[in-house]
C-alpha cells in the first residue's frame, strides 16, 4: 500500500495525475460527438496537424500553447469546412492537411533539431514538464466544454444525429460544429502533453466505444464515456509510474483493457450497438 | 433575386414562381411554378435528379433560390420527415428523445419540461406509439420507424408537413400503413407534400400530383399527369397506362423487355 501511495509525494507526479484523470474526462466527453459523427480519423489527424504547430512554436521559440492553438484551431476550421462542403473527398482532403502539417512537424526538427525531451514528450507524452498552470488550465477548459455541453445539450444531440432536419428546424448546425471543433482542437491541444500526439486519437475514441456498448442513450453515453475516460487517465497514470513506461501508453493502454473486458461481457448486444461508431 | 417575400393574402401556404436553383453552373431547378394551400397533399414524382430533393429543400428554406420568387405565409410552421433510409439507426438515442428533438429551440437544459413530456406522450400515443417512447429507435418495425420521424415533425403543429421518399425501402405492408397515417393528418387539417419514386404504390392514390424534370411538366389529379405523353417528358421512358377500379396503373415496358430477354435462370442446386 505505501508503495503504491509513494509517487502522490512527488508534485510533478500529482499534477500530471490530476492533468491525466481531468484529461481523460474531457476527451471521453468530447469523444462521444467525435465517434457518433464518424470522426475518428478528424481525431487523429488533427492531433498531428498540431504537431506541426508544437514543432515551429518550439523552434521559434513562442509560447506553446499560443502557437500550436493557433495552428490547431486553423487546421479544425479548415477540417471543418472541407467536411461540410464536401467538394472532395472529406477523408482525403483531412488526409492532406494533417499529415501535412505532422510532416512539417517533422521536417522543422529535422532541420533545426531536438530542444530537450519535447520531439519524444509530445509524441507519446510526459508528466515530467506538467506544471501547476497546466493543472489549472485543463480543470478550467473541461468546466468550460462541460458547462458547454450541457447548456448546448439539445442543439449538440440534435446537430449530430439528424443535421439536415435539425437545420431546417432552425438550429444553427454550422456554429455548432464549428464549435465543437474548436472544442476538439483545444481539448487536444490541452490534453497532448500527457497523451501524446499519437495516442490522443485512442483516449477520444476508446471511453465512447465503450459507453455505446453499454448504452442506448445519449445522455448516458455523455456520463459514462467521461466516467471511464477519467477512470483510464487515473489507472494508467498510477501504472505508468510503476511500471516506469511513458504516460500516453500507459492510459490507452488501460482503455483498451476497458474496451476488451467490455467488448466480451456484453457480447452480441453491446457490439451490435458499437457497430455503428468510430467509423 | 427575389425570395422569401410575404405571402398575400390568397391564403396559400407556399406560392413559387419561377423558382430557380443551380448546383455550380447546372439548373436543378428551372423556372419552376408551385402552389401549396392549406389542406392539400401534393406528391412530387420525378426520375432521379429531377430536382425532387432541391424542392422540398427550397420550400424548407434551406436552399438558396438563385432566381424566381418564393413567397410563404406569415409564421408559417413546416415539419420536415426525412428519408428513414439516411438515418443512422445505431445513434444512442429512444423515440422518446428522438421526438423531443423538435423542441431544441424551446428550452436550454437537457431534460423535458412537464409540459414537453406531455406532449411527446400525446403524440406518440395519437400516431400508435404509445408503449414505445423508452424504446431504442432501432427495435422497431419499418412502419413504426416512420411514425417516430413523423411524431418529431408533428411536434411543431405544423401547417406544412414535407416528406422526403416516406415509403423508400419499407414493404407493402408498411407503405399501407404509412399512407393510412398521412391520409389521416391531411383530413384533420395538415397540408402535406411528399416525394417519391412509387408511381403505383404512392402516386396514383394521392389526390394531387406534381410531374417534375428540373421544370414542372405537368400538375393535376393522378388521372390528369399519369399519362404516356406526361411521364415519358418526366422519365424519358415510354410507359403504359391502364386502369384499374378508376385508379392509373403505371406499367414499366422496360420491365416487360427485362423479363423476356432475361428469364429466370434454374437454380444451380
Amino acid at each position: 500500500m505505501q508503495e503504491l501511495l509513494r509517487p502522490f509525494e512527488f508534485e510533478f507526479f500529482r499534477n500530471g495525475l490530476i492533468v491525466a484523470t481531468v484529461a481523460g474526462a474531457l476527451c471521453g466527453l468530447v469523444g462521444v460527438y467525435v465517434v457518433l459523427k464518424g470522426m475518428s480519423y478528424i481525431g487523429h489527424g488533427l492531433s498531428h496537424a498540431i504537431f506541426g504547430g508544437f514543432a515551429a512554436s518550439a523552434l521559434i521559440g513562442i509560447d506553446f500553447v499560443l502557437g500550436a492553438g493557433i495552428w490547431g484551431v486553423a487546421s479544425a476550421l479548415m477540417i471543418n469546412g472541407v467536411t461540410r462542403r464536401r467538394t472532395i473527398g472529406a477523408d482525403a482532403a483531412i488526409g492532406v492537411i494533417t499529415t501535412a502539417s505532422f510532416a512539417l512537424g517533422l521536417a522543422l526538427f529535422a532541420v533545426f533539431g531536438r530542444r530537450g525531451n519535447s520531439f519524444d514528450a509530445a509524441l507519446f507524452g510526459s508528466i515530467l514538464g506538467v506544471d501547476t498552470a497546466d493543472v489549472v488550465a485543463i480543470v478550467v477548459l473541461t468546466v468550460i466544454v462541460a458547462a458547454a455541453v450541457f447548456l448546448g445539450y439539445r442543439h449538440l444531440l440534435f446537430t449530430t444525429f439528424d443535421p439536415e432536419v435539425a437545420a431546417a428546424s432552425g438550429v444553427r448546425t454550422g456554429l455548432v460544429d464549428a464549435a465543437m471543433m474548436l472544442v476538439l482542437a483545444t481539448s487536444i491541444l490541452a490534453t497532448m502533453q500527457v497523451l501524446g500526439v499519437t495516442l490522443i486519437a485512442a483516449s477520444l475514441v476508446i471511453p465512447a466505444t465503450v459507453a455505446r456498448m453499454l448504452t442506448d442513450s445519449f445522455s448516458r453515453m455523455l456520463v459514462l464515456a467521461t466516467g471511464i475516460g477519467a477512470t483510464s487517465g487515473f489507472v494508467g497514470m498510477n501504472l505508468s509510474y510503476h511500471l516506469d513506461v511513458q504516460s500516453g501508453p500507459s492510459i490507452v493502454l488501460v482503455g483498451a483493457g476497458i474496451f476488451a473486458v467490455v467488448f466480451t461481457v456484453t457480447g452480441t448486444r453491446g457490439r451490435a450497438r458499437a457497430a455503428g461508431v468510430a467509423a | 433575386m427575389r425570395t422569401r417575400r410575404p405571402a398575400p393574402d390568397d391564403g396559400l401556404l407556399l406560392r413559387l414562381r419561377g423558382v430557380t436553383c443551380r448546383y455550380d453552373h447546372d439548373p436543378v431547378l428551372d423556372h419552376v411554378d408551385l402552389d401549396i394551400g392549406p389542406d392539400q397533399f401534393t406528391g412530387i414524382v420525378g426520375p432521379s435528379g429531377s430536382g425532387k430533393t432541391t424542392l422540398l429543400k427550397v420550400l424548407l428554406g434551406t436552399m438558396a433560390v438563385r432566381d424566381g420568387e418564393v413567397r410563404r405565409a406569415p409564421d408559417l410552421r413546416i415539419g420536415y420527415v426525412p428519408q428513414v433510409e439516411t438515418v443512422d439507426w445505431n445513434f444512442p438515442v429512444t423515440v422518446s428523445q428522438c421526438v423531443l428533438m423538435a423542441r431544441t429551440r424551446g428550452r436550454v437544459v437537457p431534460w423535458p419540461s412537464a409540459t414537453e413530456r406531455r406532449d411527446t406522450a400525446a403524440v406518440l400515443e395519437r400516431l400508435g406509439l404509445g408503449g414505445f417512447a423508452d424504446r431504442h429507435i432501432r427495435q422497431l418495425s419499418g412502419g413504426q420507424q416512420q411514425r417516430v420521424f413523423v411524431a418529431r415533425a408533428l411536434m411543431g403543429d405544423p401547417q406544412l408537413l414535407v416528406m422526403d421518399e416516406p415509403t423508400s425501402g419499407v414493404d407493402a405492408t408498411t407503405r399501407h400503413d404509412v399512407l393510412h397515417l398521412l391520409d389521416d393528418l391531411n383530413r384533420a387539417g395538415t397540408a402535406i407534400v411528399l416525394t417519391t419514386h412509387d408511381l403505383n404504390g404512392i402516386a396514383s392514390h394521392l389526390p394531387h400530383l406534381v410531374c417534375l424534370n428540373t421544370t414542372v411538366i405537368a400538375a393535376g389529379t393522378p388521372q390528369d399527369v399519369l399519362t404516356t405523353d406526361v411521364l415519358e417528358r418526366t422519365f424519358g421512358a415510354r410507359m403504359d397506362v391502364l386502369e384499374h377500379a378508376g385508379m392509373p396503373i403505371v406499367i414499366d415496358r422496360h420491365t416487360h423487355l427485362h423479363h423476356r430477354v432475361l428469364p429466370l435462370r434454374k437454380s444451380a442446386s
